[in-house]
């Protein structure tokens, strides 16, 4: 009797749903993390802020100074909130962080803009954090280029802004309006699976074994590998639930456009779901009480949130940073739902992500196994 | 399975963790159908023996069956023909009752399982509470929902590590009413406990301490074995009389119970001389049989000498 049968497999499964109806808590949890980092990422974080508070300081009220203000207030990046009557106070406004920008419109702007003498136009920012400054202070050079073509008529003329020798034609695919949530949406799925599958698994095993259980079950026939594949299969499917609610949300709520085969992107979280169960059974091979079983999953689902390309670019990581990030499944996972869903990818294009992430359910599988034994004896 | 008529026969079991030797070179012969008391200190290895009895552990050195079955090659087939109760309760908290049942039951591929979980809430007495949490049992209930639970696939032999631990003396003794009744039915019961009183009703039992087997036989055999005299005193100012007793040679053990004191020792020359020497007409004095504890409080003593 060595062998695996499916009666003590449905067993285990049949059981591990009971558990799991009558631990509303943890059930809530996994419902209501993946819709709470959906409101929390999809709606708060946003990569091109705009309506940043800004002071001016105008020491000329020419008409050219007026339609320059104008053009900062309409391009949406600029609130101007305040007029800052001395440099000493601009600085103070700027310290303080009341304001994100201070621009200083100098005396005799108009006269020299006139003469051809190119004046300068001082902006001041907190450029504490770069993400908040960096589109702003791009769509101020565009700004400044073009905004005084109207004004400058007749003999201005020729201080309009000349075109450079170059002509850039940019075509953004994919998702040409820049919109942040088109982006983190998608790659929420990979993050939301991989806090839950890896805690819950690590959890359910360690309480076993915490509680006592585990040498019960053990002296029965049930098969190591029954057990394991036993508190597998519910958490498959609660993974599936959880899929099915972000990809709704993602529809409903974000309207994110989906290219590509959604049969697709469920049949490759299989594996990467997979591969997140498997890690939170090693870990709970390793780990002595629930608690540390935790605290080892906090440690693979920071690296699998900051180095995966989820919260920053992926490219812009130095080397070893993308090394590690390359090993992680979520990297790869995030990879290949952001081109199915956004650039249509298939089965083709998607082939080079999909086995690392392959690779690594192996080895977390043969990992776990191998550790999952040794504890029996 | 060999008609042996010996439920467990092992001889020379040993197991170490580390450096430690947990379990000694025990050398165990059960009849089926015996209820077998096993009883020593905390730690004395009791738990791990059973642990091996039952396949949860390889046994480094020795060999031997149980239920015919190898204990070092036939692990499943012994799993599938024993009902284990750990020490500590380990059924679900959070399944009810008659989940708990029905989970062993399709663990065991138990034929016609409704049948068998509703015949064993039976037996026990579970049939009002079985749709209660397990969590939300006493201990009384838990124990026999643990009972119950490795009954269910009908084993002929019951390793129950400390079973009423903790139970209060009428469940302790329904829960003993029950275990003779399975031994009638030829059930083979291997069984652990602290409580002398358990010990007495075992048709067999077997002491160990630090891992050794010290003593084992019928109660008469183990008492026999003892080699132990015991005085029993009454009469006025006793705890005077057991400091001046504590000491002497031939006197090892002076315990109080209530209005009276056991005094006992092995070597009942020295022990009658020692109390020649102190007994007056103020106390009674009276020879009696040593009980079971005073001979296994002898027995550890000797045992810490010999292994300390």
């Amino acid at each position: 009797m060595r062998r695996f049968t499916f009666h003590r497999l449905w067993a285990m499964v049949l059981k591990e749903f009971i558990q799991m109806k009558r631990d509303r808590l943890t059930f809530g949890m996994m419902v209501g993390i993946p819709l709470m980092q959906l409101v929390l990422f999809g709606f708060a974080i946003n990569s091109d802020p705009k309506h940043l508070p800004t002071a001016l300081r105008i020491a000329d009220h020419g008409p050219f100074a007026r339609t320059l203000v104008a053009a900062l207030r309409t391009s949406g990046y600029f609130n101007l909130v305040t007029e800052a009557a001395t440099e000493a106070e601009a600085r103070r406004l700027l310290r303080l962080g009341d304001v994100q920008f201070v621009i200083n419109i100098p005396e005799g702007f108009s006269r020299q803009l006139l003469r051809g003498e190119r004046p300068t136009l001082l902006i001041e920012a907190d450029a504490t954090d770069p993400a908040a400054t960096g589109p702003a202070l791009s769509a101020i050079r565009a700004i400044a280029d073009h905004v005084l073509d109207r004004d400058l008529v007749g003999p201005l003329a020729r201080l309009r802004a000349k075109p450079g020798p170059i002509d850039f034609q940019i075509h953004a695919h994919y998702n040409p309006e820049n919109i942040t949530h088109y982006n983190v949406v998608p790659g929420l799925l990979g993050v939301v699976l991989t806090m839950t599958m890896v805690v819950i698994t690590a959890l359910a095993i360690t309480r076993e074994r915490e509680r006592g259980t585990m040498e019960n079950l053990l002296a029965t026939p049930v098969r190591p590998f029954e057990v394991m594949l036993g508190k597998i299969i519910p958490y498959i499917i609660v993974g599936y639930i959880q899929l099915t609610l972000i990809l709704l949300a993602a529809r409903v709520l974000f309207d994110v456009p989906m290219v590509g085969s959604l049969a697709l992107v469920y049949a490759v979280s299989l594996p990467f779901i997979a591969a997140n169960l498997a890690m939170g059974i090693t870990f709970s091979t390793l780990a002595k009480n629930q608690l540390q079983a935790v605290q080892m999953a906090f440690f693979f689902f920071l690296p699998s949130i900051l180095l995966s390309g989820f919260m920053f670019p992926f490219r812009g990581m130095p080397e070893w940073a993308q090394w590690v990030g390359s090993i992680l499944p979520n990297t790869h996972f995030l990879r290949i739902v952001r081109g199915i869903l956004l650039k249509g990818n298939g089965l083709a294009e998607i082939a080079p992500e999909l086995w690392p992430l392959l690779a690594f359910l192996v080895v977390a599988m043969a990992v776990g196994v191998k550790r999952y034994r040794q504890t029996l004896d | 399975m060999s008609g042996s008529a010996f439920a467990i026969d092992v001889t020379g079991v040993t197991k170490r963790f580390g450096d430690k030797t947990v379990v000694n070179a025990i050398d165990l012969r059960v009849q089926r159908g015996e209820i077998y008391g096993f009883l020593g200190p905390n730690g004395s290895g009791k738990t791990t023996f059973i642990r091996m009895l039952c396949g949860l552990l390889t046994p480094d050195a020795g060999t031997g069956t149980c239920l015919g079955y190898d204990v070092r090659t036939q692990q499943a087939d012994i799993k599938r023909h024993v009902g284990y109760m750990t020490q500590k309760f380990s059924y679900y908290e959070d399944l009810s009752i008659r989940e708990n049942l029905d989970f062993i039951a399709r663990l065991y591929a138990v034929s016609d399982r409704r049948a068998a979980v509703q015949r064993s809430l039976e037996r026990l007495g579970l049939v009002n509470r079985s749709h209660q949490l397990a969590g939300e049992l006493s201990g009384g209930w838990k124990q026999r929902l643990a009972l119950a639970a490795c009954l269910i696939h009908s084993p002929q032999l019951l390793l129950l590590d400390e079973p009423t631990a903790g139970v209060d003396p009428k469940a302790r003794r329904e829960f003993w009413d029950e275990l003779h009744r399975l031994a009638a039915d030829g059930i083979t019961v291997l069984i652990t406990t602290h409580y002398m009183d358990e010990a007495e009703r075992c048709h067999r039992l077997a002491y160990l301490a630090y891992g050794n087997l010290l003593a084992h036989g019928t109660l008469a055999d183990v008492l026999a074995n003892g080699r132990l005299t015991t005085w029993t005193v009454t009469g006025p100012e006793l705890s005077a009389l057991a400091a001046t007793l504590r000491g002497r040679a031939g006197v090892e053990q002076v315990v109080a119970f209530g209005t009276t004191l056991h005094v006992s020792g092995r070597d009942a020359a020295q022990l009658d001389a020692a109390v020649a020497a102190v007994r007056s007409p103020r106390h009674e004095w009276k020879k009696t049989r040593s009980s079971l504890e005073d001979v296994f409080i002898s027995l550890m003593d000797q045992a810490k000498d010999n292994f300390a």
